[in-house]
């Protein structure tokens, strides 16, 4: 597949919130406010796209050709878990200011779903070592537009009236269930329709 | 110890009262089979890991304890992902990535700190069982809506010693199902839903109390 079908598929298609339920808990937990919203996005397209790419590295160079594959998911979890850690470490040194809007997010990305999940999808889909960090950077960009539709819809909702029962989380999952009704409406006959 | 078991399932069902989990839930909550398929790798899972960090948490230090944490847990996933390719391919396809996407379900990590690395081993085990069969039921309940309002029909193991090709067809339903729940979609919805009606009951109930 293309790289631009690898993005059109992660952002709207295979949108990991709308249609693979990755990363649903910081999708709900962080999205109350638009600012640490986009915080989290951005935070999360970085760690993603390098995470994607640091794993296929390690799979395809050491566990292949030691016949380790087996050892795919407490790899991947470490090897996710460093690079979190590493990233933290060179922003705050690199941008004291970058740090500052993305820092508490960082850690919050080790258990996401997510950047494990676009991890062993790469390898699922036999991907190269660059359509890995792409499909990683355009499954962060998926993220980044619903967290940041939702936080927008969400801070509305906070002046409106909602049912008791309903205040919270509730209204938030019925929110995203509307959200994803309307992201049927990309499938993969639009992308056939777009890039034939 | 009978508290422990019955605090995962109704009082800190990690699903609905705590919300913790929730993309596994989710995602596999399409068909009952898988839904029960998943619940039981989770206990497995939840099990070993609770029980290996209750038994080694005087000799992990308190500085690297997470990722000491996560690598018994990823152990035990690693154990559940190759049996089941191994003795339930179809079931190992149709969960996909899930099943190794259980070393970063919040429940396990959560249960590992929150309660395995203070307590003895017997009531880690009853917390392990109790949140993992609070899980299990919760997905269950969630696949069943899913599946019977979806597409009008229950699917199960078969068992062909007595001719149960492992599915039961609900009548009426099945020829017009409202297919928006079985979607992606649907699922949101029905753990919004749920999740309000479970707020209403908590809220009569403490009006009740009062």
């Amino acid at each position: 597949m293309s790289y631009v079908g690898i993005i059109i598929t992660f952002v709207f298609i295979n949108n990991f919130i709308f249609t693979q339920f990755l990363g649903l808990c910081p999708f709900i937990g962080v999205s109350r406010r638009i600012d640490s919203a986009v915080g989290m996005g951005f935070a999360v397209i970085f760690v993603m796209s390098f995470a994607s790419l640091a794993t296929w590295i390690i799979y395809n160079l050491a566990l292949i050709p030691l016949n380790l594959d087996f050892l795919q998911t407490i790899t991947f979890v470490l090897v996710i878990a460093t690079l979190v850690q590493l990233v933290e470490m060179v922003i705050q040194k690199m941008s004291p200011v970058l740090y500052k809007a993305l820092g508490i997010y960082l850690p919050l990305i080790t258990t996401n779903c997510a950047v494990l999940g676009i991890a062993l999808i790469a390898v699922r889909k036999n991907y190269g070592a660059l359509e890995s960090f792409v499909a990683g950077f355009a499954a962060g960009v998926g993220f980044l537009l619903a967290i940041l539709l939702m936080s927008s819809i969400r801070e509305r909702l906070d002046t409106e009236w909602v049912p008791k029962p309903f205040r919270g989380v509730p209204i938030a999952f019925v929110t995203a269930g509307l959200m994803a009704m309307a992201f049927m409406a990309f499938d993969m006959g639009l992308l056939k329709n777009l890039i034939g | 110890m009978l508290k422990q078991f019955t605090n995962g399932i109704f009082k800190e069902n990690p699903v609905f009262i705590i919300l913790l989990g929730l993309c596994p839930t989710l995602a596999v909550s399409t068909q009952v089979v898988n839904a029960l398929g998943m619940g039981v790798a989770v206990i497995f899972v939840l099990l070993g890991s609770n029980m290996f960090v209750s038994l080694l948490k005087d000799f992990i230090p308190e500085k690297v304890r997470i990722p000491c944490y996560i690598i018994i847990i990823a152990s035990f996933v690693t154990i559940v992902d190759l049996a089941m390719r191994a003795y339930a391919p179809s079931l190992s396809k149709s969960l996909g990535v899930f099943v190794q996407l259980i070393v970063v379900n919040c429940i396990i990590l959560g249960r590992a700190e929150a309660f395995a690395s203070k307590n003895n081993l017997k009531s880690s085990v009853m917390d392990a069982l109790g949140m993992g069969v609070g899980f299990t039921l919760a997905l269950t309940l969630i696949a069943l809506i899913r599946e019977v309002v979806g597409s009008g029909k229950i699917t199960l193991f078969a068992i062909h010693a007595i001719g149960f090709n492992g599915e039961i067809n609900i009548p009426y339903l099945s020829d017009s199902p409202i297919r928006m729940i079985g979607y992606p979609a649907g699922a949101l919805l029905v753990v919004g839903l749920l999740k309000a009606l479970f707020n209403w009951f908590e809220s009569r109930n403490k009006g009740a109390i009062k």
